[in-house]
């Protein structure tokens, strides 16, 4: 099953992306430079974090026009599993692929460490490998994380069932002080309403081996491997 | 003769505006069997500068240990030392200062010094992997009148690290902090970076094979960096009128596609040497480059990219602009270097040749510059051996008085010990490493806060723990044995995690080297780590010395910083110092001792800076460390951790405060006549605090006595206090509070008590 990571200039875990998913059997990680302009051949697409262009303008405001973004949104309309991770995240919502923004953290520094997140929807195709209300936990870094919709949206989001992640504390619970950065009603990870682009801010491709403190990623990867698999996503 | 139309007429006042003594201008005209221009005055100042010439300094820095099986490129060879790892892997790595940007602008300043130090480590041909820092300021608690500066300057130069690292994907693992009065105005700023490489993968910063062509890549050339140097250029142009600011401005973006495009190219086999274009630029890299490869070079001025038109050959040869880099490439091979960095969007122009005349020669639109003997000019800077005198205002309290102190202290101990863990420079610093990514690059086994930062590199199947330490009250107090402790501390962090260590980077922090005191620390300094070294089998690979580190108040407490790199053979052997048991055994490995000088207790609570520094023996810190490694070898530690800063109390405290879960422990420090406060805060040497399962005492023992080192079992992990027996008298306090005091003090200080952002304690 093959994997196009993408690189942008300034993309920094797509090394990171490309060893995770490569630690996983049956699974193949390509780097697709982001002056390519086709992605066929490819099963799924990740979107890695970083500074893509330095993220000097708005994150990911450049990252949209590079040429690969074509395809991108090509595949990604075609119902072909796209995965955006933290900087991903942001490009795939500047790209308009995903609803809201994501905004300068709360507390307006950059933040890293380790957090814990409830699965708020357990049959997408990103997810459907962990239980309903369990809790994944995966490292945060970034310094604007903080996801903003305006409330048409989030209505949108919450009656539709979108919101895969929600920051939680250790007991499961939703509660401000599990917020790493201001992300409005603690959401953490979102789906588009086709539910074949995630987005999310935490890093699964970071999660990717217990000794490093979780394995929790994996579980991502490996649920979108099923989804491919059993053909429930587009075809590549 | 170079020409000389634009350049202003070399009178005595401008020769010794440029730094340069009447002796040192008479050595240039003898080198040159004529009169500088106003170009080639530049470029010699810059070269024969402290910083790049090391002129002060250079005769010290001989007396570290420098060779060693493993060192595969020598000290002062090359931008970095390079150590083998095993299995055809090396590592580079370096210590850089950027304290005086730091202190004019802090977050640019301290980015800059890390873009400055990465490319050191890219420029060898390594990937680098990680960074640690070692930073000083003056406080940010009490009622000195600068606590706002100090806070801000420490803000800026926290953001400004985390800015750099963490756009350009190179985690920050580690570090030290302290805070102290004397670095009020001259904040120190040490960044360190480590990186990997294959042998045969091997970057050299010659310009080898006459006739193949030299190529600048990367950012344009502006007028930025030049600080003081500028001044006399100003009213040569119209355009260049407008100020600019001194300190140069980081792009860690362009600085991510220059790193990925050079590795890249080092894959290709197109290149002859590589040498980045830090202090003194496009001067430094030319002369020192063509020093190294035997050869002369020359470059045409006109080709060089610029930011901006109307800059003079004395600003394009004198601008510290970042992100740029020198390559000589191989002949026929300029193709492939176009490619690469077109591809990476880098901008990149062929702009001279490696000649054979052994002559730095630079051309201007067809005008000759500057015509200078690269070697002398690299190489034969003047070397000074400064005048040294013992300070006299030693201190003579002694003995005495320290005792005294401690016998009056003991109704205050219980308190004693939360002010201590509360200062901040033994507080937790998660306000300062939740700001960088560590964890970017998905190596960080040991994240920061423990005693050593420690980084699996997966592709080479290798297990790096690093460190950066010096305790500068210890070496104001007695620089030699400062010296020692800091090289001895750094070892004992990293064999608390686990590791073997392997070799030393040092950074130099001194004050201005004409004042004989100074030069006495600096000495005294440079005797004691070399004297280290020499005992750990740890070579100096490489470092950086800077010195001038003086504001109006006063000089800086000395501080040799020590990074020291270590191996850790298998991943069962990495160790953190926190407790992980309820019911598991403490055992003091070392003895309890008797020294109370120079303890940062004396100074957080007694407010006194006062010696004797406890002594370090360095035969027996080795037996310490040795026995603690075999321990952690043979499976039994649970926790080892250095006891240092704040003595045995702290290190006690430190080890509950296991980020999972809180711990208590109930101990007994049976220590005969000792007072309290110093059996509870002295910090005597070659102590490590380790915690086992019961299972394991007698084995643990057994194998202590084989090291023939000294040991006393203390007490148990458990419960929800610290309860400390000191013969007959009872400390205790309750876990969470000690943590308060210690996890919140930087976020306190910095934000105020209202801090509204969470900072998440477990």
């Amino acid at each position: 099953m093959k994997f196009a990571v993408i690189r942008f200039p300034g993309s920094n875990c797509d090394q990171d992306c490309f060893s995770a998913i490569n630690s996983i059997d049956g699974a193949q990680a390509d780097y697709v430079w982001h002056k390519e302009t086709s992605l066929r051949g490819y099963d799924a697409i990740v979107l890695p974090g970083g500074f893509a262009y330095g993220d000097y303008l708005r994150c990911g405001a450049i990252a949209r026009f590079s040429p690969i973004m074509k395809a991108v949104i090509a595949d990604a309309r075609a119902g072909k599993l796209v995965l955006g991770t933290c900087n991903g995240f942001q490009v795939l919502c500047e790209a308009g692929l995903l609803p809201g923004a994501l905004v300068r953290n709360r507390g307006l520094r950059f933040v890293c460490d380790m957090v814990t997140m409830r699965v708020e929807v357990a049959d997408s195709p990103f997810t459907h490998g962990c239980a309903q209300g369990s809790l994944l936990r995966m490292p945060v870094a970034h310094g604007e994380g903080c996801y903003f919709a305006d409330p048409e949206t989030l209505r949108q989001l919450n009656e539709d069932r979108q919101v895969i992640l929600r920051y939680a504390n250790d007991r499961g619970e939703i509660v401000p002080d599990a917020n790493p950065n201001g992300s409005i009603e603690n959401i953490a990870g979102i789906v588009n309403r086709e539910r074949n682009v995630f987005g999310l801010m935490p890093h699964p491709d970071r999660a990717a081996d217990a000794r490093l403190g979780s394995a929790d990623g994996l579980k991502i990867f490996r649920s979108m491997m099923e989804t491919i698999a059993s053909g429930r996503a587009a075809a590549a | 003769m170079p020409d000389t139309i634009v350049d202003l007429t070399v009178t005595p006042e401008l020769v010794a505006e440029h730094g340069l003594t009447p002796e040192e201008y008479e050595r240039i005209k003898k080198i040159l069997g004529r009169e500088p221009n106003f170009t080639e005055l530049g470029i010699f100042s810059v070269m024969w500068s402290e910083h790049c010439s090391y002129k002060n300094s250079r005769k010290e820095l001989k007396k570290f240990p420098t060779t060693g099986p493993n060192i595969l490129v020598r000290a002062g060879e090359e931008n970095a030392g390079v150590v083998d790892i095993g299995d055809g892997w090396a590592i580079a790595f370096k210590i850089e200062s950027h304290n005086h940007p730091s202190a004019i602008e802090p977050f640019q300043g301290a980015a800059t010094g890390v873009g400055g130090i990465i490319r050191d480590i890219f420029t060898m041909g390594a990937r680098p992997e990680f960074c640690l820092n070692s930073l000083r300021f003056g406080p940010i608690t009490g009622d000195s009148p600068n606590l706002k500066t100090n806070r801000r300057l420490f803000a800026g130069v926290v953001s400004g690290i985390a800015h750099y690292g963490n756009c350009i994907g190179i985690p920050t693992v580690g570090g030290e902090i302290y805070f102290d009065e004397s670095f009020e105005g001259n904040p120190l700023v040490n960044v360190f970076c480590l990186g990997v490489l294959r042998h045969d993968q091997l970057a050299r910063g010659a310009a080898r094979g006459v006739g193949n062509p030299v190529f600048y890549v990367g950012a344009e050339t502006g007028r930025d960096g030049l600080a003081g140097a500028a001044f006399a250029s100003r009213e040569l142009t119209e355009e260049s009128k407008e100020d600019r600011p001194a300190v140069q401005v980081g792009d860690p973006f362009k600085e991510k596609l220059l790193l990925e495009a050079c590795l890249e190219l080092l894959q290709r086999d197109a290149v002859a040497g590589i040498q980045d274009m830090g202090a003194a630029g496009l001067t430094c890299s030319t002369c020192e480059t063509a020093s190294r490869g035997g050869t002369g070079i020359e470059i045409d001025l006109a080709k060089v990219p610029k930011r901006e038109p109307g800059m003079t050959p004395y600003e394009i040869m004198l601008s510290e602009s970042q992100e740029r880099m020198l390559i000589i490439a191989k002949r026929g091979q300029e193709d492939v270097v176009r490619e690469i960095f077109e591809k990476w969007d880098v901008p990149c122009a062929e702009i001279g040749r490696v000649t054979d005349d052994g002559i730095m020669r630079v051309r201007n639109n067809g005008s000759i510059a500057a015509e200078i003997p690269a070697k002398p000019l690299a190489d034969e800077a003047p070397l000074y051996s400064r005048e040294v005198r013992k300070p006299t205002t030693e201190n003579t309290e002694g003995a005495e008085l320290l005792k005294k102190i401690s016998v009056s202290s003991v109704s205050s101990v219980v308190n004693s010990l939360r002010q201590t863990l509360g200062d901040p420079t033994i507080a937790s610093k998660n306000w300062v490493y939740r700001q960088y990514d560590h964890t970017v690059r998905t190596g960080t086994l040991v994240r920061p806060g423990s005693d050593a930062a420690v980084f699996e590199v997966k592709y080479a199947n290798k297990i790096l723990a690093a460190t950066t330490d010096c305790n500068s009250l210890y070496c104001a107090l007695d620089p030699r044995e400062g010296g020692k402790i800091a090289v001895a501390e750094a070892a004992r962090n990293l064999t608390c995690s686990g590791a073997k260590p392997l070799a030393v980077t040092d950074n130099l922090n001194f004050g201005n080297p004409y004042k004989p005191e100074n030069f006495w620390q600096l000495r005294e300094a440079v005797e004691g780590v070399a004297e280290a070294c020499r005992a750990f089998g740890t070579p100096v690979t490489g470092g950086n010395v800077s010195l001038y580190n003086e504001s109006p108040a006063g000089v800086v407490d000395p501080t040799p910083t020590v990074g020291m790199v270590g191996l850790i053979d298998k991943v069962e052997h990495v160790t953190t110092q926190w407790f992980k048991d309820e019911g598991d055994a403490i055992i003091l490995v070392g003895e309890i001792g008797n020294e109370l000088g120079g303890s940062r207790y004396l100074k957080v609570c007694h407010g006194k800076k006062i010696g004797p520094v406890p002594h370090v023996d360095l035969a027996r810190e080795i037996e310490v460390q040795n026995a603690t490694r075999e321990l952690i070898r043979a499976g039994v530690i649970k926790s080892a951790h250095d006891c240092s800063e704040g003595g045995l109390a702290v290190a006690l405290a430190e080890s509950c405060f296991n980020p999972q879960k809180l711990f208590g422990a109930e101990v007994d420090l049976a220590a005969g006549e000792t007072p309290a406060a110093t059996v509870l805060f002295g910090e005597a040497q070659s102590r490590i605090v380790i915690s086992i399962a019961r299972d394991n005492l007698e084995k643990t023992m057994s194998i202590l006595r084989e090291h023939k080192v000294p040991f006393q079992q203390l007490g148990q992990v458990g419960g929800d206090t610290l309860r400390i027996r000191v013969n007959d008298q009872k400390f205790s306090w309750p876990i969470v509070d000690l943590h308060d005091d210690w996890w919140n003090a930087i976020a306190r200080a910095v934000e105020g008590d209202a801090s509204a952002e969470r900072i998440p304690s477990l």
